[in-house]
């Protein structure tokens, strides 16, 4: 195996990678060192997870509100962007393209996507308790439950379709031989149901923000 | 590019040609983490009402019974990679038994009567065990199998 390195530039700059055949025979892959869980980052997730725990611990309502209104439109935004424009850009890359940016891109999803639902629904129900919300007096109960429905089907999307096609990616580019086939079929159910929570965001929004203005 | 317009089929890997052996154990994982989700629905649907909770202990009980057929289906394969199976089941254990603890955290924290507690307590833990099994799943089943005697006979394959 050859060490990869980097064109286009002025010095040849090492990417710490290894040239690896592709078990489908469709030509070498150079594939960067990369780590599956991005270590660096589970300190900012332990920051975010205590600052959750605090705020429901303080019954802070403004801790509440900024954990769930920014974890709900970073965790809205991302799942809209790579399934609408991360997506379908990724599919007109070449073989070489598209792993280099799944190898830099997929471990940081690991850590960020779970971050940001945890405080999404944790300061979410919490913040709706709070208010009077949850209670099926509240006038506009239904449409509460609507979002439940909503966010239901989006966990079982995301932890049973995407998280699993997600991780089988990273561990197959972490191989001697990937085999592209199988990383293509892969990333294209990670990408389709990003894009299909991504679409049922946009009903979580319609919701909240009828909520909001009620 | 998928092989289907056209292009050449790719030649199967020994993992394509295992996978028709395996048990369905990522959908009845999702059956599983289904079942727990509509129960969750239905408790948090019916927040500070006092309604029956028959519904969501029958998806409890389904929940696990699934689950525990899964894991026996899962034991009884002999040829699979089960150090990258306990590799990542272990370390998502880890993670979902922080997330099920934050959200235990919460429902004790709210005061949950003792009967709704017990019963999303139940759900956390069907939680927590189904999803690293699914994930774990999920990567070892495109993994090379280690078998005991590779470690004799792979460097007289390759140097010779």
């Amino acid at each position: 195996m050859a060490e990869a390195f980097e064109v286009g530039t002025a010095a040849r700059v090492p990417l710490h990678g290894t040239v690896r055949d592709q078990a489908d025979g469709s030509g070498p892959v150079t594939v960067p060192e990369f780590s599956i869980i991005p270590v660096r980052g589970l300190p900012i997730v332990a920051v975010l997870v205590a600052g959750l725990v605090a705020a429901i611990a303080s019954n802070s309502l403004w801790g509440l509100t900024f954990f769930h209104v920014a974890g709900g439109g970073l965790w809205t935004s991302i799942d809209l962007f790579v399934g609408l424009a991360i997506g379908p850009i990724l599919g007109r890359l070449s073989v070489q393209a598209r792993t280099e940016f799944t190898v830099r891109f997929m471990p940081k999803m690991i850590l960020i996507m779970p971050t940001l639902v945890a405080m999404t629904l944790g300061a979410g129900f919490q913040l709706a308790r709070h208010l009077g919300n949850l209670n099926a007096t509240y006038p506009h109960h239904n449409w509460l439950v609507a979002s439940y429905v909503i966010v239901g089907i989006m966990t079982v999307i995301a932890l049973g379709l995407l998280e699993p096609a997600n991780l089988a990616v990273l561990f197959e580019l972490k191989k001697p031989r990937p085999n592209g086939a199988r990383i293509g079929r892969l990333m294209r159910v990670f990408i389709y149901t990003a894009g299909i929570t991504g679409i049922m965001q946009i009903a979580t929004i319609v919701i909240m923000t009828f909520l909001a203005s009620r | 590019m998928n092989g289907r317009g056209g292009d050449a089929l790719p030649e199967l890997d020994e993992a394509d040609r295992r996978q028709a052996s395996l048990p369905p154990v990522a959908r009845l994982a999702t059956a599983t983490l289904a079942s727990i989700v509509v129960g969750g629905i239905y408790m948090a649907s019916s927040y500070g009402r006092t309604v029956t909770l028959v519904p969501p202990l029958v998806l409890v009980a389904v929940a696990a019974a699934v689950l525990a057929v899964n894991v026996t289906l899962l034991a009884r394969v002999n040829e699979f990679a089960w150090d990258s199976f306990f590799q990542v089941t272990g370390w998502a254990l880890l993670a979902y038994c922080a997330i099920a603890g934050i959200l235990e955290f919460v429902f004790i924290y709210d005061r949950t009567p003792a009967n709704q507690l017990w019963l999303l307590t139940a759900m956390l833990v069907l939680f927590a065990v189904d999803i690293p099994l699914l994930l774990g799943f999920s990567v070892a089943r495109w993994q090379p199998i280690h078998r005991a005697d590779d470690s004799a006979t792979m460097p007289t394959a390759q140097s010779g």
